[in-house]
């Protein structure tokens, strides 16, 4: 079951998504957290943000929306005290998932991570508002995704790999384009902007308004991107979004995944992840499948 | 820690219109206090739903609900016998042992539900509590009975004047002259906020939120405080009066 990114062997494909994990050691109540093929940890910025007012969440037909809006205790503290807590439950390759509002940002962040002990790949989240671009998001044009990853790509010493928004015209100009910058690999799907409204009250359900949409519903726009990324793009791409079984890993990896990342799935299900990777051996069989790399990109 | 599990409906009646007791059995080893809350998952729906427990013992668990969404409305037509998935053991809950002799518990409609249990572990320990709940009328007033049997004074406030005083859980402690040396409280928002801008007494509140994971990982649920940013469903939902901030 076991698959490489860009030189780091993880021992399953699975890895719990940004943002739905924490840093993981939360989760260690729950079951023993060293099955895992790796964790994304949760979204880390320079300064600590309390993020966005209640509510943050709403109820969506087979998927949520959620407006949190990077809440994490900031870069430092994250390296302080989050990874030590994470290292001492936790023993495999972890992604750091950064986010930034400026390039400054992304590079004085990753310059900090890439030290760290056992970090072994570092993602970008592109998908916040650039505050020096008028606050469109970097990863919606392929030269500010390009700007960023040049910038970053200078102060890391780990893999680094780009997580994109598909809430884009042209994924494949996007990833083409990190690729170029130097990204060693891409990740794929973000949320989806989405939005609800309280029919009772008249209002939305979300204060922030709208939200990223996520969950099982995704899913076949996740499969769809990563298939075309996968095909146009030479580096490896972590597939990502509505994942919720062994079937739907598999699916992903035929896609052009070479690790998948879950989600949503978690919330609701805390033992998601365990689940799928015990379930995997018997999915594998059933399809002849007998290495999982054997698949990748196989359609 | 926490526990995911099945439990089986025994029961699921109506108090009011819209209020519900579900009583279902099952592990309940994981609980370990008044105040905590269970993730209940409904087929057909993403994310589960977070409710307070009302009571629970050795086997079975009680919830006080009420029907506000597709969610509930889908518990609340749920027969004996159904099979729910439940997270139990999650939030921080009232602190039982608050140094304390004569504790107000003040509920605001459904926020009745978690101090029913608080009750009976307080008595327990030879404090004997006051109850206050307020509702928006007559037809809304739940639980008064069961406070009751367990030998507490328990007054009604409603805001149509219905039943009991009329008004809020504020005006029954000025009308009834109560002198109490702490104070619990669940209910609406600006109700909480009301209580711990008006009541000179020590107290704690529980807060309550829409939630995702209800296990702290989410973050959908956190609130600013006086130390920092911390999650409803994880470092709460139960907060002291001096750690919240009402703006």
């Amino acid at each position: 079951m076991s698959v490489v990114l860009s030189g780091v062997k993880l021992d399953n494909p699975v890895i719990p998504a940004s943002g739905c994990f924490g840093y993981g050691y939360g989760m260690a109540e729950f079951y023993d957290i060293n099955i895992l093929g790796s964790i994304s940890f949760k979204g880390t910025t320079r300064e600590a943000r309390y993020g966005n007012p209640l509510p943050r969440v709403a109820e969506c037909s087979a998927g949520m929306i959620n407006a949190v809006g990077l809440q994490n205790p900031g870069i430092d503290a994250v390296v302080a005290e989050e990874l030590p807590k994470m290292r001492a439950v936790f023993r495999k390759p972890i992604v750091a998932n950064i986010s930034g509002f400026s390039i400054d940002e992304y590079v004085e962040c990753c310059e900090k991570i890439t030290k760290e002990e056992q970090v072994e790949i570092i993602e970008l989240n592109v998908s916040c508002p650039n505050v020096h671009g008028g606050g469109m998001s970097f990863g919606t044009s392929p030269e500010s995704v390009a700007e960023v990853v040049r910038a970053v790509k200078k102060v890391v010493t780990k893999p680094l790999y780009v997580k994109l928004t598909p809430n884009v015209t042209d994924i494949v100009a996007i990833a083409k384009a990190a690729e170029e910058a130097g990204a060693d690999g891409i990740c794929l799907i973000n949320t989806m902007l989405g939005m609800r409204i309280d029919t009772r009250t008249r209002k939305p359900v979300i204060a922030n308004k709208m939200g990223g949409f996520s969950g099982a519903a995704v899913f076949p726009v996740a499969v769809r991107m990563v298939y075309q990324v996968s095909k146009a793009c030479k580096i490896p791409v972590i597939g990502c979004g509505g994942v919720e079984s062994a079937a739907d890993v598999i699916e992903m990896m035929m896609a052009g995944a070479t690790a998948v990342e879950v989600g949503a799935a978690n919330l609701r299900n805390p033992y998601a992840c365990k689940e799928i990777i015990e379930a995997l051996p018997a999915e594998m069989e059933r399809l002849g499948i007998e290495k999982l790399t054997d698949i990748i990109g196989i359609v | 820690m926490y526990k995911r599990d099945k439990y089986t409906v025994v029961s699921n009646r109506a108090l009011s219109a819209k209020t519900m007791l579900m009583v279902l059995e099952g592990d309940t080893q994981y609980i370990d206090c008044a105040g905590q809350f269970v993730n209940v998952a409904i087929e057909g729906k993403f994310l589960r739903r977070p409710i307070s427990i009302f009571d629970y013992d050795e086997k079975s668990i009680s919830l006080v609900y009420d029907v506000v969404g597709e969610g509930t409305k889908a518990m609340s037509q749920m027969e004996e016998g159904t099979v729910l998935d439940l997270l139990t053991g999650l939030g921080n809950g009232f602190s039982e042992d608050a140094d304390c002799q004569h504790p107000a518990l003040l509920g605001g409609g459904v926020g009745c539900a978690p101090l029913y249990n608080l009750a009976k572990k307080l008595l327990a320990r030879g404090v004997k509590p006051v109850v206050i709940l307020g509702f928006n009328s007559a037809a809304d007033v739940v639980t008064q009975d069961m406070f009751l049997q367990l030998g507490v004074e328990c007054y009604v406030a409603t805001v149509d004047g219905s039943v009991g005083t009329k008004g809020f859980v504020t005006d029954v402690i000025r009308e009834k002259g109560l002198e109490c040396d702490y104070f619990y409280a669940c209910g609406p928002m600006p109700m909480l906020r009301a209580l711990c801008k008006s009541l000179e007494w020590p107290g704690e509140v529980s807060l309550d939120e829409r939630m995702a994971c209800g296990f702290g990982v989410c973050m959908c649920c956190s609130v600013e405080t006086r130390s920092g940013a911390k999650r409803i469903c994880k470092e709460g939902p139960v907060f002291s009066k001096e750690e919240l901030i009402w703006k």
